[in-house]
């Protein structure tokens, strides 16, 4: 990235341009802001995102003990306190916050990818079967309930302190599959006794279910020309005309009502107990090292293993599915997991600022962790290489695995976490009738099934940005790089 | 009009406008708005269940907040959806209180034409305040 700073004159606010994909909001953007915003996207992308984006970010900028910039990735649009796409980084040794709003309501939501040995030819004759099965097997949209009975006891002393290890060891899954999952599986920080009694009647039958939104699963292949990193691609398991399986989804009610819990308590310390003033409410805050916000990221800690957990119950059911169709077992259709990460978590991390090693809790609120080579938080397998890192895309128009590149660090370790939309659902509800776009996408080989038809209307294509323009943007900056982009078959919509 | 969907408030999520004449009005079209993001037609929700609920708050506004909260809570915990609301608003001694009745019952996907779940509600550019002749609030739901 260049230093070379010149005013660029928008029809949005004054930015600095760094290089042709960093842009700087300054410090007197805003008052109160202790660092300038910084905005990782092309010039299109900029001139796409909504202004409540930088209203947002400058509004991060303000909070206690944060470090270099308020961050926000090429995929960035206006959320609720932090925008979606924000990155923000404190030090928790001098009094930087901790807040639920950076993190949002579904903790952990994030992204996880399996292989097959299987190829598009042979596939496509059951893709319809497939969809409608994982349909049913997996269920997805309001009220659903997984297959998994547990008590709420079970729940909270073991899913909530185990995440994946405990699905593990219920038999749905295989022992490597955590050797291919951020932080294997587990938030060894969490701590069941920060956790409220209506989040554990919210989430504990919920393990094994998609949830609604943007949240899917899908059926995807690799078209020999999407490989864009052949050492890469080989070595993690990608062929030409494969097809792998990758979802979506977080921690459901439990992560949500853990959300609501403490921005509520932080709400009611904040100013009075820490004298902190913030510019929105969902920037709720409270120091790191405070007993609230010790708590507060000790139940984030279940939510995150909630998560976990249900990722890796859906991975079974499909499992499952395709081991039914095609009459093999998973182990001999190759269905190996790449890896499973989130965009929605508050981190302790060691990064250098200013030539010092800080430690930092780096909140990722619709942002990707992606690791440069050698970072201890990559798993064994890939930490020569650099994190995978899942983008998900829309249905109509694909999705990529990236690797963190050798400019991570220069965002402590972030990247975008999918298109980003560019549309308000109503808006997009409005413009084309779900029956119509899934009969238009069937017709170009993909088949959808959703739970509901206006639902899959607000997640047509044309309500998010150009996702190679996104991936673009994240590989000219150098924070992530491009292996494979993968293309639907088939998905099942929450 | 009683509530209506805000088509470029919030991208991502679903934010609405409601208002009633009276705080109990409000409450309930606000409840309707809530139930609409979730089922395609509210008035299909049959009463074979009714929850008694209490809610208190600081304000009009937070005790708005805890009430839709609640409603999101039973969806999840119990799988259900309420489309008739008997509801009693009072202030004493400085708190806001709601007492009420609500009707409804589980959901069936086989006759609710189901739409986005709802996560929680957001207290981003969150209102609720007196207009002439009644109350307005406006809300963004994370979906």
């Amino acid at each position: 990235m260049s230093a070379r700073a010149e005013k660029i004159e928008f029809n949005k606010p004054d930015f600095t341009r760094i290089s042709d994909v960093v842009w700087d909001l300054p410090k007197n953007f805003k008052r109160g802001m202790l660092v300038p915003a910084r905005i990782i996207a092309t010039r299109k992308l900029i001139d796409a995102m909504d202004m409540q984006v930088y209203d947002q970010i400058s509004n991060v900028a303000t909070l206690p003990g944060i470090q270099r910039f308020a961050y926000c990735m090429p995929d960035g649009h206006s959320g609720y306190g932090f925008p979606i796409g924000g990155v923000a980084a404190f030090d928790v040794n001098e009094g930087g916050v901790i807040s639920p709003g950076g993190i949002g309501f579904d903790i952990n939501c994030g992204m996880r990818l399996a292989l097959t040995n299987l190829t598009r030819d042979e596939v496509r004759p059951h893709v319809k079967t497939l969809v409608n099965k994982l349909f049913h097997r997996v269920p997805a949209g309001v009220g659903s309930r997984g297959f998994v009975s547990l008590s709420k006891e079970e729940f909270i002393n073991e899913v909530a302190m185990q995440g994946a290890e405990w699905a593990v060891r219920k038999g749905y899954g295989w022992k490597e599959d955590l050797e291919r999952t951020e932080l294997h599986g587990k938030a060894d920080w969490a701590d069941k006794a920060t956790v409220s009694h209506r989040a554990v009647e919210r989430g504990y039958n919920q393990i094994g279910t998609l949830g609604s939104g943007n949240h899917y699963l899908e059926i995807q292949w690799v078209k020999p020309e999407n490989i864009l990193n052949e050492k890469l691609a080989a070595k993690w398991g990608f062929f030409p005309e494969q097809v792998v399986v990758m979802f979506h989804c977080g921690s459901r009610g439990f992560g949500h009502q853990i959300a609501t819990d403490y921005l509520m308590l932080f709400l009611a310390v904040m100013e009075k107990k820490y004298g902190i003033r913030i510019l929105d409410r969902e920037l709720a805050s409270a120091p790191f090292l405070s007993r609230e916000g010790q708590d507060y990221y000790k139940a984030m800690g279940c939510g995150v293993n909630m998560s976990f957990a249900n990722r890796q119950v859906i991975l079974h059911r499909i499992r499952e599915v395709f081991s039914e169709q095609f009459n093999k077992s998973p182990e001999e259709l190759g269905m190996n997991m790449v890896f499973d990460i989130a965009h929605n978590r508050g981190s302790v991390e060691k990064h250098e600022v200013d030539g010092t090693i800080k430690e930092l809790i780096v909140h990722r609120k619709g942002a990707t962790g992606c690791y440069n080579p050698g970072r201890p938080e990559i798993p064994e397998f890939y930490r020569e290489d650099g994190s995978p890192v899942i983008i998900g895309g829309s249905m109509e128009t694909g999705s990529y695995l990236l690797v963190g590149g050798p400019n991570a660090r220069t965002t402590f370790c972030s990247t975008a976490h999918g298109s980003g939309r560019t549309m308000s659902r109503a808006k997009a509800k409005r413009m084309v009738r779900g029956s119509e776009l899934l009969r238009g996408l069937e017709e170009r080989g993909i088949y959808v099934k959703s739970v509901s038809n206006s639902g899959a209307a607000e997640e047509a294509g044309f309500a998010y940005k150009d996702i190679d323009e996104v991936v673009k943007a994240a590989s000219l900056a150098g924070i992530s790089l491009p292996v494979v982009k993968l293309l639907p078959l088939g998905n099942v919509k929450g | 009009m009683p509530y209506r969907f805000l088509e470029d408030v919030a991208i991502a999520d679903v934010a609405f406008e409601a208002r009633g004449g009276t705080l109990a009005e409000l409450f309930k079209q606000s409840a309707l708005a809530l139930v609409n993001t979730m089922v395609q037609d509210p008035a299909k929700i049959r009463h074979s269940i009714e929850k008694k609920i209490e809610v208190t708050a600081e304000s009009a506004e937070m005790l708005l907040f805890h009430f839709l909260q609640e409603l999101i809570f039973y969806k999840d915990a119990e799988l259900l959806l309420f489309n008739n609301f008997v509801l009693t608003i009072a202030r004493t001694e400085g708190r806001w209180r709601l007492r009420g009745t609500l009707s409804g019952e589980q959901i069936s996907p086989d006759r609710h034409e189901l739409l986005a779940d709802v996560k929680a509600v957001s207290l981003h550019n969150y209102t609720v305040h007196k207009i002439a002749g009644g109350w307005q609030a406006e809300v963004i739901l994370d979906v």
